[in-house]
């Protein structure tokens, strides 16, 4: 669910050392950070290694390592976290941007992993 | 004739609107409100932020209390989750199962609701020992019994017995209505075919499930049609769903305090095409019950790569339909047009 609104439209930007977009957790409710077991980001084809992936929410930031043990956040429902990649940057222009987050959900028989693709612009 | 059952909404039926930021919990209760479904239940981490890792500020709960009250509406009941799975590789221990139920008792009592939803897979050990404080601060802790379960399953069973052996009123269930699909959603057959299951298989599953024939069954003969991917898929739907008779509620009555009135579609003459609302408000009405029933919508996650849902409108239709068979003489309607608050 909410699949095609993972990715926030028009939210791609240079930071220092990379890029990063906005992202939504694809759930009718918030998760703990501890259960978001993975999240892969995919440029342009090409899969950006877990390390270089941090996640920011509400002034924090986090790798995806240290996000399995935290317990005192939390990824609320709909809410609109910093998804960085630390690539050493991207090029100006449009770039293919697929976002995968994988929750382990207690109710669940299954780990759920689901994805968004989205063109978006970085402006030069 | 009138009758002692109430109409409620859950506002998880709002979920695609409220994600967005297209509505705000002062819209879902108005809405709700003006359609005379006056319960307000919610899932407590869609609608408050924080909880239950961060906690909730007073201020957020003093809002609620002044929406609940501008709209003369109810608080019903604040759905939980238990996130037993919370550390990687290692189940919650169970003390702390129960003093995080005991934390969403506290919630549920902050927040003026009677009863706590649980999820099915949380144990009834559980439950148990997190009973006595619920009776302490006048909560009940309802389980909800959703499909593929029922209330002939063991599992369901065990907790029947449970519930009974412990003595406590502060235990029971909340019945999801999805388990009395009596036939295939058809916004499921759409959203299918729509990721390629070629039309005769959808037509034959469809079929199948009218027929009630045995779902492993049906995944072999969807197999043998050339059936992949997305028509196993659908064919597998038929695991997890089956025409229970809503009927199987009365054995369970006195212990049932809410109602989760669940629909994937409402058309526009107001009627669930897959779901037995008819049968559903007889049998609950013989059985003498004068909770809730609260609109659980969950045809978004059906149509959103086609269309954009339109919550409230599928919420108003429902509520037309259950005001019809409950003998009311008015017919609910909209007063405030969401459109007209936002340009306010």
């Amino acid at each position: 669910m909410m699949d095609n609104k993972m990715i926030v439209e028009g939210s791609l930007q240079s930071v220092d050392g990379g890029f990063s977009f906005l992202g939504r957790l694809p759930y009718y409710r918030g998760l703990g950070l501890s259960m978001i077991e993975d999240i892969q980001v995919t440029v342009d084809g090409e899969v950006q290694p877990r390390e270089s992936v941090r996640f920011a929410v509400r002034g924090k930031t986090y790798t995806l390592d240290e996000m399995e043990t935290c317990y005192d956040n939390r990824w609320n429902f709909g809410e609109k976290a910093q998804i960085i990649v630390l690539n050493g940057g991207l090029s100006a222009g449009s770039h293919t941007i697929t976002f995968a987050v994988r929750n382990r959900v207690s109710y669940l028989p299954f780990v759920p992993t689901t994805k968004d693709t989205k063109d978006l612009a970085l402006a030069a | 004739m009138s009758s002692k059952i109430k109409r409620g909404v859950s506002l998880y039926s709002y979920q695609n609107e409220t994600f967005q930021g297209k509505m705000t919990l002062e819209d879902c209760i108005r809405v709700s409100s003006e359609l005379g479904a006056k319960g307000i239940e919610i899932i407590g981490e869609q609608t408050f932020w924080g909880w239950p890792e961060c906690g909730v500020a007073q201020d957020d709960v003093d809002n609620w209390h002044r929406l609940i009250a501008k709209y003369d509406c109810t608080p019903v009941s604040h759905d939980f989750m238990l996130d037993y799975k919370r550390y990687k590789g290692r189940e919650m221990p169970f003390e702390e199962q129960v003093a995080s139920v005991r934390n969403d008792i506290d919630f549920g009592a902050r927040l003026g609701m009677k009863y706590i939803r649980a999820l099915v897979s949380i144990a009834p050990e559980v439950l148990v020992a997190a009973a006595p404080y619920a009776e302490e601060k006048g909560i009940k802790i309802l389980i909800e019994v959703h499909a593929p379960l029922h209330f002939d399953h063991p599992w369901i069973v065990r907790h029947a017995e449970a519930f009974e052996k412990s003595g406590s009123d502060a235990l029971g269930f909340l019945p999801d209505m999805g388990m009395f699909l009596f036939s295939f959603p058809p916004v499921w057959k759409e959203k299918f075919m729509r990721i390629g299951v070629p039309k005769h298989i959808a037509d034959y599953i469809e079929k199948a499930y009218e027929d009630r024939v045995l779902s492993e069954y049906v995944i072999l003969n969807v197999q043998q049609m050339g059936g992949t991917g997305p028509a196993i898929a659908m064919a597998e739907t038929m695991r997890h769903n089956a025409a229970f008779e809503p009927k199987r509620m009365l054995d369970y009555m006195p212990r049932i305090h809410n109602i989760h009135g669940k629909f994937y579609q409402m058309n526009e003459d107001c009627v669930e095409p897959s779901i037995p609302y008819d049968e559903i408000v007889k049998v609950l009405q013989q059985g003498g019950y004068e909770g809730y029933i609260c609109s659980e919508y969950e045809g978004n996650r059906w149509i959103e790569d086609a269309e954009e849902p339109d919550s409230v409108e599928q919420v108003r239709r429902q509520q037309v339909m259950l005001a019809k068979l409950l003998g009311e003489t008015e017919v609910p309607t909209i007063k405030t047009p969401l459109m007209a608050v936002a340009a306010e």
